[in-house]
């Protein structure tokens, strides 16, 4: 049990999908351990999949508390907690995604991501704004989260890891989001 | 060792300037690097990191027959260049506004004294002859946060326009 070897693009199984987990049992706990210690290893990174680690297993791990110790810019020090803490007020702290669907989902919103399999390359993606999961735990029990905003964007960055997709299979141009966000006129 | 240059070239828009310019630069031996080739105005622009073996006169040399041929004007700089140097932008930056002289200098210069970096500025003329209208797109950095731009913006006269400051809250997946 350690942090994994990250796999990264264009190495060929970030881009298969995986199977389902049958077999609820010490070897899928030992692999959601593995993920946790190299999501934690890794830049400031709030989800993993398991093919991130070369298994082809539909397991995922979302945690956005992650997000506040971390800082993704070149700016370690720079006091600017308030901003970036805002939008995660709202989460579900370490979440075990174990064959994971979505069951519901609403609004689309533009954002922003990174992958610890694409380093140094950061891109705009669209993805719903509220989402519903159905999962199993590692345990077997079944779990519902339902998500919004940044924690819902990244489970489904994650969500896509299990079908072979990356954020660069979404991306969207720059110029196109001119309007995209709501409110705050001025400040 | 390869030598980067930035290529900055400009031409009346036409079919075909970006395949003829890098066609040439790939068979004479270059790499490239990150681009930003745009049409503005009735123009077509390029600014394009280029890494080559040779010295800039090479270089030159093996732009010509393509800048000749489509009428493109260019100049080459050496730099200290780097393949890959993104920085990830905090805060994003929507302006608009019915189109006058001064909005680009007098927003960003509100916004740099809060400590704004630009990464990427874009604007685009909207609306007819009558009645044009100013977009401006700026993503950056706030080296102050972000409520410290929006303060600065509060604070000025810039009443004319309509202007939304929100952070980009990037993450790593």
């Amino acid at each position: 049990m350690a942090p994994q070897k990250i796999l990264t693009y264009p190495d060929p199984r970030l881009k298969q999908e995986a199977e389902p987990v049958e077999r609820f049992d010490e070897a899928l706990r030992e692999l959601v351990r593995d993920l946790e210690q190299t999501m934690r290893a890794g830049p400031a990174a709030v989800g993993i999949a398991a093919p991130q680690v070369g298994r082809l297993l539909r397991v995922a791990l979302v945690d956005v508390t992650a997000r506040e110790a971390g800082s993704l810019s070149r700016s370690a020090g720079r006091a600017r907690a308030p901003d970036s803490a805002r939008k995660i007020e709202e989460h579900h702290g370490r979440m075990v995604l174990v064959n994971p669907e979505i069951v519901t989902w609403d609004g689309l919103a533009v954002g922003r991501e990174g992958c610890l399999s694409v380093p140094g390359y950061t891109g705009n993606v669209i993805r719903a704004e509220q989402v519903e999961l159905r999962a199993y735990d590692e345990q077997g029990v079944e779990q519902r989260h339902a998500l919004r905003g940044f924690e819902a964007r990244v489970a489904q960055h994650e969500l896509d890891h299990l079908d072979g997709l990356l954020f660069l299979d979404r991306l969207v141009s720059r110029r196109s989001d001119l309007f995209r966000r709501k409110g705050n006129r001025r400040g | 060792m390869a030598s980067w240059y930035m290529l900055t070239l400009i031409g009346k828009d036409r079919a075909g300037i970006v395949a003829a310019v890098t066609r040439a630069l790939f068979e004479g031996g270059c790499n490239l690097g990150e681009a930003s080739m745009i049409r503005l105005g009735g123009s077509f622009t390029i600014m394009l990191m280029i890494q080559h073996d040779g010295e800039v006169d090479e270089l030159e040399r093996l732009m010509q027959p393509a800048a000749q041929s489509m009428a493109l004007r260019f100049r080459l700089d050496p730099i200290e260049g780097h393949r890959h140097d993104q920085l990830t932008p905090d805060v994003q930056i929507t302006v608009f506004g019915a189109d006058r002289a001064g909005i680009v200098a007098q927003v960003t210069g509100v916004l740099a004294g809060a400590g704004l970096n630009v990464l990427d500025l874009r604007s685009d003329v909207a609306g007819g002859e009558q009645g044009p209208l100013y977009i401006l797109h700026i993503e950056g950095q706030a080296l102050q946060g972000v409520e410290a731009l929006r303060a600065a913006l509060s604070a000025s006269d810039l009443t004319d326009l309509e202007v939304t400051i929100e952070p980009v809250d990037t993450f790593i997946g």
